[in-house]
């Protein structure tokens, strides 16, 4: 370890900050980190939260970044339960909301996301509940065993994917989407009309186009849901699940540019000497997409964590990384490379019918996304075709009976040919 | 508690103890063994916890199926004993197992 006069603190021990500091002194950092977390839970994984571990009886432990003394261990100041108030920038100092204030000569925020809250009559209501966190997942959990009827408020991944683990208890579930169809946001129409019919064949009800008026109770407990339409829909539990707002206030107050997102550059750095953001709450740039883009994603926290990293201890920069997503389902597995939302044509390959597909993603000609259906070897495939921006052809990538590597083979070659 | 070792890429050699039941993936992470991301935490969706099962461990530990044999039909570095350790569960049997890295997770 090389010693270091610097001191980190890093706001917020969720994935983004557990990491930043694991790789800090895996990297060989020798100067003192701080990790401070609201929550009072070590770092842990979220997204089994809405999947595997909802489902199964697996312990919190297991879901642990690190094993809990490996913060003593490795000179970490983890410090659970407590909230920042304030941060002088001048005098370079941490306010914690007990009064008591820490010295930084780098700062990190790694803020995360909060499940934006619904606005409507009867939001308060028992049986009312929302996930981000353990404590979320815990009473999900429980209440999961004991429910008749879950009503699903929003299309989205964790709304989907606790309709999945609902139905594996035999609670019956509705969902209720705003827009016309499912994952208007973060799928193409393709892959979230599939899902649509596989949630349908496990019995789930949906409701597109829904405009929720209020959700309705009684003795404080949550009845039902009724919609600006006049109709109502029966439930004992509703899960909002209608996406996230970054965590920004605090770096806002500190005068960080921001746009829905702390704004971040390629290695974290915000718009403040020496203050830097990792993870959900960053609006971030992307070696391969032009724009800045607010990720929603584990891969995407823990390639800033490592860069940020790799920029405090000193160490070279790896490769930039080609943003993912995943989610399971019933016995499904969806994987995403890449940025589908850019995409000007589609080709399909595989047999949607047979549950085993990908839609890859065209943009002017260049690979730029696959969503991957079962499919997790052309996951991987199309991962790195997309990276080295393949131009293939949409015939052979279409044939299911050529081989993949064939067909995602540098096209791009046809380009380059002529000049060798 | 059988002990296993991972040998990261720069040959630094790691022996932890692993509970039987526990994925050999969680062993490497509960006892912060470097070059073990497990950024999918186990899903089986990223491949970052790709490991070489030594030549005489192999019988043992079995060959990759389904979705990991697939996802090692794309994945880097692939060679003889590659297996994902998020999809090998610890068994009393395992005791004294050596797993190697690559370099793509040094």
């Amino acid at each position: 370890m090389n010693p270091s006069n610097e001191s980190i603190v890093i706001i917020g021990a969720g994935h983004a900050g557990g990491a930043l500091a694991g790789y800090l002194r895996q990297y060989g950092f020798g100067g003192a980190i701080t990790l401070l977390g609201a929550e009072t839970t070590p770092p842990y994984q979220r997204p089994p939260l809405s999947k595997a571990w909802l489902k199964d009886s697996a312990d919190t432990e297991s879901l642990l970044l690190k094993a809990p003394d490996w913060y003593r261990d490795n000179g970490v100041a983890l410090r659970l339960g407590c909230t920042v108030e304030q941060i002088d920038a001048r005098a370079q100092r941490v306010r914690l909301a007990s009064g008591e204030t820490l010295a930084y000569t780098q700062l990190v925020f790694a803020t995360g996301a909060a499940a934006r809250r619904l606005a409507l009559p009867g939001a308060e209501l028992q049986g009312v509940v929302c996930l981000r966190d353990l404590v979320d997942a815990a009473q999900i959990k429980a209440q999961l065993r004991g429910a008749k009827r879950l009503a699903v408020i929003g299309g989205g991944y964790i709304g989907l994917e606790v309709a999945a683990t609902a139905r594996h208890f035999g609670v019956e579930v509705v969902v209720l989407e705003r827009e016309p169809r499912l994952l208007s946001r973060s799928a193409s129409a393709p892959v979230a009309d599939w899902l649509h019919g596989l949630h349908a064949a496990q019995g789930v009800a949906f409701h597109f186009n829904a405009d929720i008026a209020a959700i309705e109770g009684a003795a404080g407990q949550v009845t039902g849901l009724r919609l600006a339409d006049g109709r109502s829909e029966s439930c004992d539990m509703v899960l909002v699940g209608i996406g996230a707002e970054p965590n920004s206030a605090l770096a806002q107050g500190l005068g960080a540019a921001t746009e829905a997102g702390i704004v971040v550059d390629a290695e974290g750095r915000t718009s403040l000497p020496q203050v830097w953001a990792i993870g959900d709450v960053t609006r971030r740039p992307l070696a391969h997409f032009a724009g800045l883009f607010r990720l929603e994603s584990v891969p995407s926290a823990l390639e800033q964590a490592r860069r940020v990293a790799c920029v405090l201890a000193g160490r070279e920069l790896p490769a930039h990384e080609l943003p993912w997503f995943w989610s399971d389902q019933y016995a499904t597995k969806l994987q995403i490379a890449g940025m589908a939302a850019l995409s000007d044509s589609t080709v399909l390959r595989g047999d949607p019918l047979a549950h085993k597909f990908t839609v890859f993603h065209l943009r002017a000609g260049v690979l730029c996304a696959a969503e991957c259906i079962n499919s997790p070897g052309e996951f991987l495939a199309a991962k790195k075709a997309i990276a080295a921006q393949v131009r293939p052809d949409a015939n052979s990538l279409a044939d299911a009976a050529l081989p993949l590597a064939q067909a995602l083979a540098p096209a791009a070659q046809h380009a380059l040919a002529p000049s060798l | 508690m059988p002990h296993v070792t991972f040998i990261e890429f720069n040959s630094s050699r790691h022996t932890v103890a692993a509970a039987p039941g526990q994925s050999l993936m969680r062993a490497a992470v509960a006892h912060s063994v470097p070059g073990i991301d497990a950024e999918c935490g186990g899903a089986c969706a990223c491949a970052t916890c790709h490991v070489y099962i030594a030549d005489d461990w192999q019988a043992l530990v079995g060959a990759a199926q389904g979705n990991e044999k697939e996802m090692l039909d794309f994945a880097n570095e692939v060679g003889p004993g590659s297996r994902l350790a998020c999809q090998i569960t610890v068994c009393a049997e395992m005791d004294g197992l050596t797993v190697r890295l690559p370099q793509s997770q040094s």
